[in-house]
């Protein structure tokens, strides 16, 4: 009785997609629809999300850059997430760059948005997938053109031998008002009072690719910031194409006070442990 | 973090100084497909009669900038380039050279963007003067004041010793940068170091008395070259007109002085590094209108804790956006400048 059942359901199900497969005669999208007809997001999607997690592309995950990496070793990219509740994580994969993942992005009690700089090595999509608590990926982008490779340009800090001097600095400020995407509001003009904060980060380190011949790579892989009694408020694991000396964006909702404490630690094993007031 | 603890060699250190990741293009522009300049006479700003515009005569089938020599006084000639940004449509002919008949030789102005354009150029003064070429000169280190110096690998060439040191640092990476956005038109280019370092002060030469001055803020040293004998100012990199400046290497506020100074000197007919010479003096007003627009918007929008992504999509003011390879540009300028407003910022 069961059995047959079972057999029943599943002889339906197969009459389906048989019967679906048959009408439409269309090859499967090797895309999986997505709109930058990237033929290396559905790997590199599966290798990072896994192959069996539930996702799909959402305009509500809002990825912007600019048109042309004017600077590939600063490309300015922000994401923000409006209109989707409880994102526990938004995960930066950059399609045709030799180490994809930038980041992963975990808000707390933040916002649902970041901004960074990382390294474009060619013209690519750049994609922020945001994890909802049911588990599902909301899959944002956006397309960065670039020149490419041929310039000759190492950071700036590894040229003059200048970042164990600095290694590990934060410097940062919180603004009121400073986030665009709050609705009706335009940067730093909202009246009566902050309806929103902004904290800025700038951390000296070099954020060596280990692409460099005879540079291993050396970055930072974790940041969190921590509020005046010491609870954790946003959470970051970064990988090695953020930009040398990162600069971050957070966004809070409602008025925020200092100080503030940032904590990490690189892959070699140095912490981060610094107080902005 | 007090004691780092990676470990790398100073020897690794030295060597990864020209590696990178092989990207980073921090020099000037790179191509990209956009919408011919403009019309000059669009601008509201300026004389009623706009008498010549700088267009484009370049012919890519045949690899002929067709350069003119326009007469500007008597033994002094400006080649115009089309008022744009680096494409293969105009070869990346963008600049102004020129040449001066001193009665005892000819001294070429800047020698363009390639290798073609300096054996063009060189063919031109040939045709105008008949008069030797007795010195190139160089008024900064950006790729389309030297990159014609092979069609005068016999003359001498002459910059300011930071516009020498310059070329030398940068010279491979403009050549990766204008191969990439030039093509066919940069074949056979490469860097022919300049050989002469002049120094600034009275130049006199046959029957012309110039004056070089060296300013900075464009780059690290802007030569400009007066001709007391016609008035002719070559303004170099300090002017550009009804064109979005080129921010690579400025300092906005050392830039800035310079113009003051360049323009207490009320120069009556100024030759600006891009656009017509038409509007070289009212170019020198509207590159201080622009640099101090982006200084005072940049500094706001970092006080204010904007990310590189809002300060790309502000609204422009309209005559900014109106002017040649804005669409272009402008980017350029967020990308060169605004970190240095931003780390201002969050200094604490």
């Amino acid at each position: 009785m069961r059995f047959s059942k079972r057999l029943t359901v599943l002889s339906i199900l197969a009459g389906l997609s048989i019967g679906s497969a048959s009408v439409l005669a269309a090859p499967p999208d090797p895309y999986q629809g997505d709109p930058y007809k990237s033929l290396a997001w559905v790997s590199m999607k599966n290798e990072y999300i896994g192959a069996k997690s539930k996702w799909q592309f959402d305009d509500r995950v809002a990825v912007k850059g600019p048109t042309y990496a004017d600077d590939p070793l600063n490309v300015p990219i922000t994401v923000s997430v409006n209109g989707l509740a409880d994102v526990q994580e938004i995960l930066v994969l950059v399609d045709r760059n030799p180490i994809r993942r930038v980041l992963s992005y975990e808000p707390l009690v933040a916002q649902p948005a970041v901004s960074f700089r990382f390294k474009l090595e060619q013209a690519s999509a750049v994609r922020a997938l945001a994890r909802t608590k049911d588990g599902v990926w909301h899959v944002g982008g956006t397309w960065v053109e670039s020149a490419g490779g041929g310039c000759t340009v190492s950071g700036a800090s590894r040229k003059d031998g200048s970042w164990a001097q600095t290694l590990g600095q934060v410097s940062g400020k919180l603004f009121e008002n400073a986030a665009t995407d709050v609705p009706g509001q335009s940067p730093g003009q909202a009246p009566g009072g902050a309806t929103s904060a902004r904290l800025r980060l700038r951390v000296m380190h070099p954020m060596d690719t280990g692409l460099v011949s005879g540079v291993p790579a050396f970055y930072i892989k974790k940041l969190s910031v921590l509020d005046g009694a010491g609870a954790e408020l946003l959470r970051m694991a970064t990988y090695e194409p953020v930009s040398e000396n990162p600069v971050f964006s957070f966004d809070f909702k409602g008025a925020r006070k200092g100080p503030f404490t940032i904590v990490g630690m690189d892959n070699n094993g140095n912490r981060i442990s610094s107080r902005i007031p | 973090m007090k004691r780092p603890l990676h470990t790398v060699s100073l020897g690794q250190i030295l060597r990864a100084g020209g590696l990178g990741l092989a990207i980073g293009c921090t020099a000037v522009a790179q191509a990209q497909a956009q919408a011919p300049a403009p019309a000059q006479a669009q601008i509201a700003s300026g004389p009623a009669t706009v008498v010549h515009r700088a267009v484009n005569r370049a012919v890519k089938a045949t690899l002929d900038y067709h350069l003119q020599a326009r007469s500007l006084a008597p033994g002094v000639w400006v080649v115009e380039g089309a008022n744009d940004d680096f494409s293969v449509d105009n070869g990346c002919n963008i600049i102004n050279t020129g040449f001066i008949a001193t009665g005892a030789g000819v001294v070429v102005v800047n020698t363009g963007p390639s290798r073609r354009y300096g054996e063009q150029l060189r063919a031109l003064i040939a045709r105008t003067v008949s008069e030797p070429i007795v010195q190139v000169l160089h008024l900064n280190l950006h790729p389309d004041y030297f990159f014609g110096d092979q069609a005068f690998a016999d003359r001498p060439r002459s910059g300011t010793a930071d516009t020498l040191a310059g070329i030398a640092r940068e010279g491979k990476a403009y050549e990766d940068n204008l191969y990439r956005a030039c093509g066919d038109w940069m074949k056979g280019t490469e860097t022919l170091l300049p050989n002469v370092t002049v120094a600034p002060g009275p130049m006199k030469i046959g029957t012309r008395e110039f004056e070089l001055i060296e300013w900075k803020g464009h780059t690290a040293s802007d030569l400009v070259l007066i001709d007391r004998t016609s008035g002719v100012m070559f303004a170099g990199g300090l002017v550009f007109a009804d064109r979005i400046p080129t921010t690579p290497h400025a300092d906005v506020a050392q830039w800035l002085a310079s113009l003051d100074a360049l323009a207490a000197r009320k120069p009556a007919l100024v030759v600006p590094s891009h656009g017509s010479v038409d509007r070289g003096v009212v170019g020198i007003e509207q590159t201080r209108r622009y640099l101090r627009w982006l200084d005072a918007s940049f500094t706001e929008a970092a006080q204010g804790g904007l990310e590189m992504n809002d300060v790309l999509r502000q609204p422009v003011p309209a005559e900014f956006r109106a002017w040649a390879a804005f669409k272009t540009e402008y980017g350029r300028n967020v990308a060169h400048l605004y970190p240095r407003y931003e780390q201002r910022a969050l200094s604490r």
